[in-house]
Order: structure tokens, then sequence, then C-alpha cells
């Protein structure tokens, strides 16, 4: 149900310095008493510059701040704001409402994430999977009683995984993937995009492990190449290639 | 779909229209692959008709010889042309061949694993298998 605010209506007079004003639809909802979600929506005052973020900070700072919104370091690196802009999830942050080439951005929690309320989901089930996959070194030998300080690599080495080790666990790509959408148990591409960057490193001995964990029926079997998490991916990270990588140690072609 | 898991659900997954050629590709993939399914169950049924005599084959097998039996037939061409050739661009991906190799990303961090190679692959597997359709329709109404 969408609803005109009338207290953003009386306030898009507020003396602002743009020339430009976009309608902003922001979806609403709150667990503990909603049954379906609603939107609202605010006429905003935006620069060329102005991030959807900062759009939906002006709506809480002039119209309603009881919009809830997950937000921390605002240049894509804390991975806090993901959300679904105009139909695609993207970090808010990171995306400037001039690059969508619409007067009209409507917002919406992640899908495939439980919402806490509003645009603010649980990531709860995120980083459990991450976690599931081990995403740490896995050695015998510890840097502590080695006699070397460092493990060493060559650039070679650290080519085949650094694309990987740039993942902010923002959630788009869990997001955007079509089995997430209807396979609860799927680990998701996230964690298995981690699991090739693990097993890709040089330094680590925990192939095998990390190996058995993803070799599941709703593991790594369950992706099917649809390649929308790399798609909406902020950072590069790839995870269709990763998981596709990782799929060759477990035919045999790669070892 | 429950709210509180919040997930797209099928209506989600079955939505090609945001994520490009290659989600096309993963939705004409699945349903023409159920197609598929449906089909062979289908064919089975009717080859069971063999069972019931010659004038029993006959009778069934004249289903196929109307202009609906035919535009059946060349959607089924087209299906397994499809799924064939996409089937093979999935197989070569899911073993590593031309998804790119990994590399530093720059912006705007164009993800190699959605190479023209595969485009190509896709944008293929549609016209070999609208090509295979409307061959097998020209040769179907043209009896």
């Amino acid at each position: 149900m969408a609803q005109i605010s009338s207290i953003a209506n009386e306030q898009t007079s507020t003396p602002l310095s743009s020339s430009k004003s976009i309608t902003l639809r922001i979806s609403r909802f709150n667990p503990e008493h909603d049954g379906s979600s609603r939107f609202m929506e605010f006429s905003v005052p935006v620069e060329k510059w102005t991030t959807v973020l900062e759009a939906i900070l002006e709506v809480k700072k002039h119209f309603d701040h009881s919009v809830a919104v997950r937000y921390s370091c605002r240049q894509a690196t804390c991975g806090s704001c993901g959300m679904i802009i105009n139909g695609k999830p993207r970090l808010a942050c990171f995306t400037k409402i001039s690059e969508l080439n619409s007067d009209v951005i409507t917002v919406e929690p992640m899908n495939n994430f439980p919402i806490i309320r509003d645009l603010a989901v649980k990531f709860e089930k995120l980083f459990d999977t991450h976690q599931k996959i081990k995403p740490y070194l896995i050695r015998d030998d510890t840097e502590l009683v080695s006699d070397e300080k460092e493990f060493l690599q060559s650039p070679e080495e650290v080519e085949q995984y650094i694309q990987f080790a740039n993942c902010i666990k923002c959630g788009l790509c869990n997001s955007a993937c079509p089995t997430m959408a209807t396979d609860s148990s799927f680990i998701g591409p996230q964690a298995l995009a981690q699991a090739y960057r693990y097993v890709a490193d040089s330094r680590d001995k925990g192939k095998d492990s990390r190996l058995k964990i993803i070799d599941d029926s709703h593991g790594i079997w369950r992706c099917h190449f649809a390649g929308s998490c790399s798609q909406v991916c902020p950072k590069g990270v790839d995870p269709a290639m990763g998981i596709q990588l990782l799929r060759g140690y477990l035919l045999g072609f790669r070892s | 779909m429950p709210q509180d898991e919040h997930r797209e659900g099928i209506k989600g997954m079955a939505n090609p229209s945001r994520y490009g050629i290659e989600r096309v590709a993963y939705w004409l993939m699945r349903l023409s692959g159920l197609g598929l399914l449906a089909y062979f169950v289908a064919h089975i049924y009717e080859t069971s008709n063999i069972l019931r005599g010659q004038v029993g084959w006959d009778e069934f097998l004249e289903l196929t010889q109307t202009t609906e039996g035919h535009i059946f037939l060349g959607i089924v061409i087209a299906m397994c042309v499809f799924h064939t050739v996409n089937g093979i661009r999935v197989m070569l991906g899911h073993g590593g061949v031309g998804i790119g190799k990994p590399a530093r990303p720059d912006y705007p961090y164009e993800p190699a694993s959605q190479n023209y190679r595969h485009k190509i692959g896709i944008y293929s597997a549609i016209l070999l298998a609208a090509i295979a359709m409307m061959y097998g329709l020209a040769v179907m109404f043209g009896e």
C-alpha cells in the first residue's frame, strides 16, 4: 500500500541547496505488528553526487526518524547498507541516485534475509555459513612456533585468491542468487566464494575438510551458474567464478 | 513464503528480467528442462499405445499430425536444442572453461565469469534453437 507522507510534502520546501528532487519510496515493515510491508514516499532534494544512503539519511533527519536502516562506513567497505534499490541488490552508499536514471527510487530490504525492520535485515545465516567453511588458514604449524615470521607467497600465488579476499560480507550475492530464493538450506554464493578463497591460498592446508563441507546436497551442486551473484557484487569478487573453480577441485579438473 | 524468511520464492527465481542474459539463460534452461521432462513422460505414454495394436497406435499418432501437434513438436525441438547447447556451455563453465582467471579486480568490476564467450554461447543456443524449430515446423507443415 503506497502512502504519501504528509510530513514529507510539508517539508519539501525546506531550504536545501538543490534544484532537483526525486521521490524516494521506502519499504516499511515491522514484523512485531505489521502483516505485510507498505511503501512510504518522500520527496527528497538531490545533487549529482547524492547517494541512496544519503537520501535515506535525509529522510531520517528531516521527515521520519523511525526509518530503520543499517549503515556505517559510507564508502563500500563495511558491507552494512545492502538493500534492493530499484529492483536490484546494491549498496546504498555506493549507488548514486544520478546513475539510476529515474526520478523514483524504490528501496526495499534485501531478499532472502529475514527482516529486522524496514531496510535492516538479519545477517546471522550469512555469518553462520561463512563460519561453516572455516574462513581462516588451516595448518599444523603456526607463525608462533615457526622459524620464519611469515608464510611467504609469490605474486602469482597471491593472484589466485586476492580477488576473493575483497568480500565485505554485504550479502548482495545471496540476495540475488536464484537458488537462495527457494532453498533455505543452500550454503550460498558468499560462503562458497570464501571457501574457494581459502582453498586457493597456497598457505592453507585445509582443502579436504572444506571440500567435504561444501560437497553436500545443499552445497556447491545447487549452484547453476546463473551468475547474478557476480553481477551485483560491489567489490568485484565474482563469486560465480570462484564457485566454478571450486567445483573443478571436486570434479578432478584441479588439484 | 513466510515473511520472516523474506525469500523471493519461485517468483523471484523465475524472474529473468533483472540480471542480464545469463539469468535469462538460467530461466530458459530450467523451463526447457521441465518441458523436456514432461515430454519424456508424455512420450512414454504415447509409445505405450503400441500395446493397443496397429489401430490404437495410428489413432494416437494422428494427434501429432494436427496444427497443434506440429506446434507442440516444434516447441519440443526448440527446447531440446537450447537445453543441449546451453547445457554444454554450462558444463564447460562448471569445469572452469571460459570463465576467466582470478585477478585483482578493477573498477567498475566487470565480472570475468560473465564474459563474451559465455554470452556468445547463450545467444548461439537461442539462435540454434530458433533455427531448428523453424526448420522442424517447415518440414512438418510442408508434408
